[in-house]
């Protein structure tokens, strides 16, 4: 267990030396928040409307932008195969990398939410749902994301194909969130869609490590 | 676990009838070899004729596709973690990062081979003032010459235990000094019962290797036997 926090604190450490990476995929997300205002007009009806699906589908792509250089940084020096070789298994060392990612981006998506939120007039009982899903839905697409990154390795224009592999597969996390976000505004039951993500959360974390290593074996074959 | 090494008189990595082929293409087939504690194996053969690739094969990360590897008596195949647990391998690429500081790097890896923390990162320091690089410790990856680089990589299989030592052309940028320390370090290595797997087109001093000539177990061209 020490040998996978190593890894996490090493991947964390790069990130914050590197900086680029977090601080991008915050100010996409800012930023493609604040355009739909513009392109759709300020009417408070409208944005409320639409504030949970844009905030969700705006986070999700965000995500996505740093995940090709998950495996591709170590695939070129060579670190990947040293960690392939090293006495932890494979799958931990992955498992962590993909913790360190969520760390770098989903936490940081977590945190900017709620202000771009109440930018769109999100209705306050969406808030408390909001934050449920994000916490629940973004280690999910670190965890699928890591497969499609762990895939693509090696491939040319990887970034590209990886979303064209990946966002189909997180089109259930994004039903759900929303779902959660809109049944509290209309004033439902917002835990039966969360129960949903939380379940989708708990089989990609049993799943993702493996078939990532898997791929990942195949790469530094 | 990796076993102790004063125990390790009893144990020998053969193998037998290995072939490999990369590309649809066979590289070579019906390699054999046996290494005991102490011994060392040199891979000759001009470029593309496998050593690479054997090296790889050894390591675990590339499957033969005919043969038998055996640690010991026991096959790799059956406990391919335990292997690794046994065996450095260092390859072309250095494995630095830009951000990373020398002591950072070296320290990390030991840190992965060895349960304790504290033991690992002396060792790692040890390693580092070995290859001559104590006054770089704290300087980042991307202000490292290629030498230099090669030295911090060549430090991290000292910083932590490992019988089984398998380089793939480990003299690559090396000034002559640093290629001295290094074959005083590899005769360390194999007095303390370790063993080594060794390619290069380099001078290198290694004592009582035996040498694998790699052309030697390339196929016969196609259509003319």
């Amino acid at each position: 267990m020490t040998r996978f926090f190593e890894v996490v604190r090493r991947d964390l450490r790069l990130a914050l030396r590197q900086g680029s990476d977090s601080v991008m995929v915050v100010t996409f997300f800012i930023l493609t928040v604040i355009l739909f205002p513009f392109g759709l007009g300020p009417e408070t009806n409208l944005l409320e409307r639409v504030s949970p699906g844009v905030l969700m589908v705006t986070a999700l792509l965000a995500s996505m932008l740093s995940l090709d250089r998950l495996f591709q940084a170590d695939y070129e020096d060579g670190s990947l195969e040293l960690l392939a070789m090293s006495p932890m298994p494979l799958e931990l060392a992955v498992a962590a990398k993909m913790l360190a990612h969520w760390l770098t981006t989903g936490l940081p998506l977590i945190v900017v939410a709620p202000v771009l939120a109440v930018l769109l007039h999100l209705p306050a009982d969406g808030f408390a749902p909001l934050l449920a899903a994000m916490v629940l839905g973004t280690p999910v697409l670190s965890l699928i994301g890591g497969i499609g990154a762990a895939l693509v390795l090696g491939a040319r224009r990887g970034g590209v194909l990886l979303s064209l592999l990946i966002l189909p597969l997180y089109i259930p996390v994004l039903i759900f969130s929303v779902g959660a976000i809109d049944a509290a505004i209309q004033g439902l039951e917002a835990g039966p869609h969360l129960l949903i993500l939380g379940g989708i959360l708990i089989a990609s974390l049993a799943l993702s490590p493996w078939v990532a290593a898997a791929a990942l074996r195949q790469a530094v074959e | 676990m990796v076993p102790p090494m004063s125990t390790a008189q009893s144990l020998l990595f053969r193998g037998s009838e290995l072939a490999c082929r990369r590309g649809g293409r066979l590289v070579f087939s019906h390699l054999g070899f046996t290494l005991e504690p102490g011994g060392a194996l040199l891979l000759l053969g001009p470029n593309g004729s496998g050593k690479s690739s054997l090296l790889r094969v050894l390591a675990g990360l590339l499957r033969p596709c005919a043969g038998q590897l055996d640690w010991n008596g026991q096959s790799l195949a059956d406990d391919p973690e335990a292997h690794a647990a046994r065996t450095h391998y260092l390859g072309h690429h250095d494995a630095i990062k830009p951000v990373l500081s020398v002591a950072e790097a070296v320290r990390f890896w030991a840190r992965l081979h060895r349960s304790d923390t504290a033991e690992a990162d002396r060792a790692a320091d040890a390693a580092i003032d070995r290859f001559g690089l104590g006054h770089l410790a704290d300087m980042p990856g991307r202000m490292l010459s290629a030498g230099q680089k090669r030295r911090v990589n060549l430090a991290r299989l000292l910083a932590a235990p490992c019988p089984l030592w398998l380089m793939d052309e480990p003299t690559t940028a090396l000034d002559r000094a640093s290629i001295a320390v290094l074959e005083t370090v590899l005769a360390e290595h194999r007095a303390g019962g370790g063993m080594v797997v060794l390619s290069t087109h380099a001078d290198i001093v290694l004592p009582d290797a035996a040498i694998l000539t790699l052309d030697r177990f390339a196929p016969a061209p196609e259509g003319l036997s």
